[in-house]
């Protein structure tokens, strides 16, 4: 009885710290902008009423689902590309495709974005180049706009995308494969209708965690959206610290925080945790 | 015994993938060696001036120091924090873990911006009360990535834990060993790198933080992101790129030497 006793002061002396440090510094000041979506600039649901009826807000929204969506489709095509030669290709390959996947992840947001701007940019190294072999006369505009955004967006998540598939190619039965190639399939046909299938929970977790992340994205879209296609997670630094209304600002967070939750429920009823890492 | 590897198609494929994603990368070094005050490519001549300027100006290697404190500051606390509290799970697996390591991954889950709103809230509201931990103080700062950092490390933490033998806690046990002994003797020696790697990995995430930063910090707490940031919106710096190469080629390098180290692990 003792020994059960001292188990639980002792397993609470050690996880104390960490959960009061989080709910004094996390979950109170959530509750607190919660407050502030019910509270400012008036009491009452007006913030969320306005949400709904400010057609820039909806313009906003539709622009992030709009943008996420095709983040998500052009990074999880590209991410399985080559995590198809990171997982199965020869040693060589292997190590290439690692460092070609996890160099950019480590690099910073902000070095990444900036690395976009100096290629697309109008006097960047793309419209210097085309416009120095006589390909065209006027710089393309590249960036400060929605190209520029899902660019760079695609570029920042295509690593995230890849952690999912991988364990997915990896945990899948190799016999079954060249089951399919000797009974005479093509490599096409063997791709399709075995390969692909047999990794779908690892294409839905990546879809999942891509589109969730370019929901509440802030710093690539600000950069290369240059002001003019703004998202959710822009308007609400505006909101904040431009017009300043906090109420909406607060609002937007609340509605943002669960929209994702109820995606995340998705994924997870769809793929157990431990197949993501 | 024969291999599926990927065909003609797939190579291809996968090679234009890899060049989008590291020609970013490349491109920054042409504009680095720029001679123009401006965001150019350098036509003619080149010039180390950008490098020279973020060693002479003050502004950069202030907001070094100052990103290297706080990663230094919040690191120690997140991963002190991670620690306590997965030894807690592990040793004593108390009912409802699930829920409580649910709650402690929230700020990983939680979108950024979300997370940045909440912690504004958080710093401006201590303000009031105290005036070195509030809005824009370096230790504010520190605080808020600690925030933002403590799943990470508690998830590595984590992870070498459930690798650790059991059997080997339950003999200390056995031999009356106490919970401070075991924590300190038994168990975290044999998950120090797993330590390590935790308070890295939260040192990496603060000094690169911006997301959070931004909402936290305006005239200040200017750490190298956020003077990174205030550079790439109003008239683009060539110092940034000249910086941006200097951090490129540091993580190749550890990269390199990580997968180098990992390489001579696996064969020893």
């Amino acid at each position: 009885m003792r020994g059960t006793l001292s188990d639980r002061t002792g397993a609470a002396l050690l996880m104390a710290p960490l959960l009061l440090f989080l709910v004094l510094a996390y979950a109170w000041p959530f509750l607190g902008v919660v407050k502030w979506s019910f509270t400012l600039p008036t009491p009452g649901l007006g913030q969320y009423g306005a949400l709904v009826s400010d057609p820039l807000v909806q313009s906003v929204f539709i622009r992030t689902l709009r943008i996420a969506a095709i983040v998500t489709v052009v990074s999880v095509t590209a991410a399985y590309a080559i995590t198809v030669v990171w997982v199965r290709g020869s040693p060589v390959q292997r190590v290439l495709a690692e460092f070609c996947i996890l160099v950019p992840f480590w690099i910073s947001v902000l070095t990444r974005a900036f690395g976009w701007v100096a290629l697309l940019s109008n006097r960047g190294l793309i419209n210097t180049w085309l416009q120095s072999i006589g390909f065209i006369s006027e710089p393309l505009t590249l960036v400060r706009n929605e190209f520029g955004v899902v660019v760079g967006m695609t570029h920042f998540l295509i690593p995230f995308a890849v952690f999912p598939l991988a364990s997915a190619m990896r945990s899948l039965d190799e016999r079954v494969l060249l089951a399919a190639r000797g009974l005479g399939s093509s490599r096409m046909r063997t791709f399709w209708t075995v390969f692909v299938p047999m990794t779908r929970s690892g294409i839905i977790g990546s879809a999942l965690i891509v589109f969730v992340f370019s929901l509440g994205f802030f710093v690539t879209p600000a950069i290369l959206g240059g002001g003019r296609s703004v998202m959710i997670a822009e308007l609400i630094y505006l909101r904040i610290f431009q017009s300043p209304d906090w109420g909406l600002g607060a609002a937007i967070s609340v509605v943002l925080v669960i929209f994702v939750g109820a995606l995340m429920a998705l994924l997870f009823r769809h793929v157990r945790p431990r197949q993501l890492v | 015994m024969p291999t599926y590897r990927p065909g003609p198609v797939s190579l291809a494929l996968a090679v234009l993938v890899a060049l989008f994603l590291l020609l970013p990368l490349l491109a920054v070094i042409p504009v680095s060696l720029t001679p123009s005050r401006m965001l150019t490519m350098p036509t003619g001549e080149l010039s180390l001036r950008h490098y020279r300027s973020l060693i002479e100006d003050p502004r950069w290697l202030d907001s070094i120091l100052l990103s290297i404190r706080i990663g230094v500051v919040s690191s120690l606390l997140s991963t002190a924090l991670a620690l306590t509290f997965s030894l807690g799970v592990w040793m004593f697996q108390p009912r409802f873990t699930a829920a409580l390591v649910g709650f402690v991954l929230l700020p990983m889950v939680v979108p950024p911006v979300v997370s940045a709103v909440t912690l504004y809230f958080l710093l401006t509201s201590v303000s009031g009360v105290s005036s070195i931990f509030g809005y824009d103080t370096w230790l504010g700062v520190a605080m808020a990535h600690s925030v933002m950092t403590v799943p990470f490390a508690t998830v590595l933490i984590l992870v070498s834990l459930s690798q650790l033998d059991r059997r080997i806690d339950l003999a200390a046990r056995g031999l009356g060993a106490s919970v401070w002994e075991r924590a300190t003797r038994i168990i975290m020696p044999n998950i120090k790198f797993g330590i390590v790697t935790a308070a890295l990995l939260s040192f990496v995430l603060s000094w690169e933080e911006i997301g959070v930063t931004l909402f936290i910090t305006s005239v200040n707490a200017i750490t190298l992101p956020r003077l990174m940031w205030m550079g790439l919106r109003d008239n683009i710096d060539p110092a940034i790129a000249a910086l941006s190469v200097i951090l490129i080629i540091i993580t190749v390098l550890v990269l390199v030497m990580r997968s180098v180290v990992t390489r001579r692990r696996a064969s020893a």
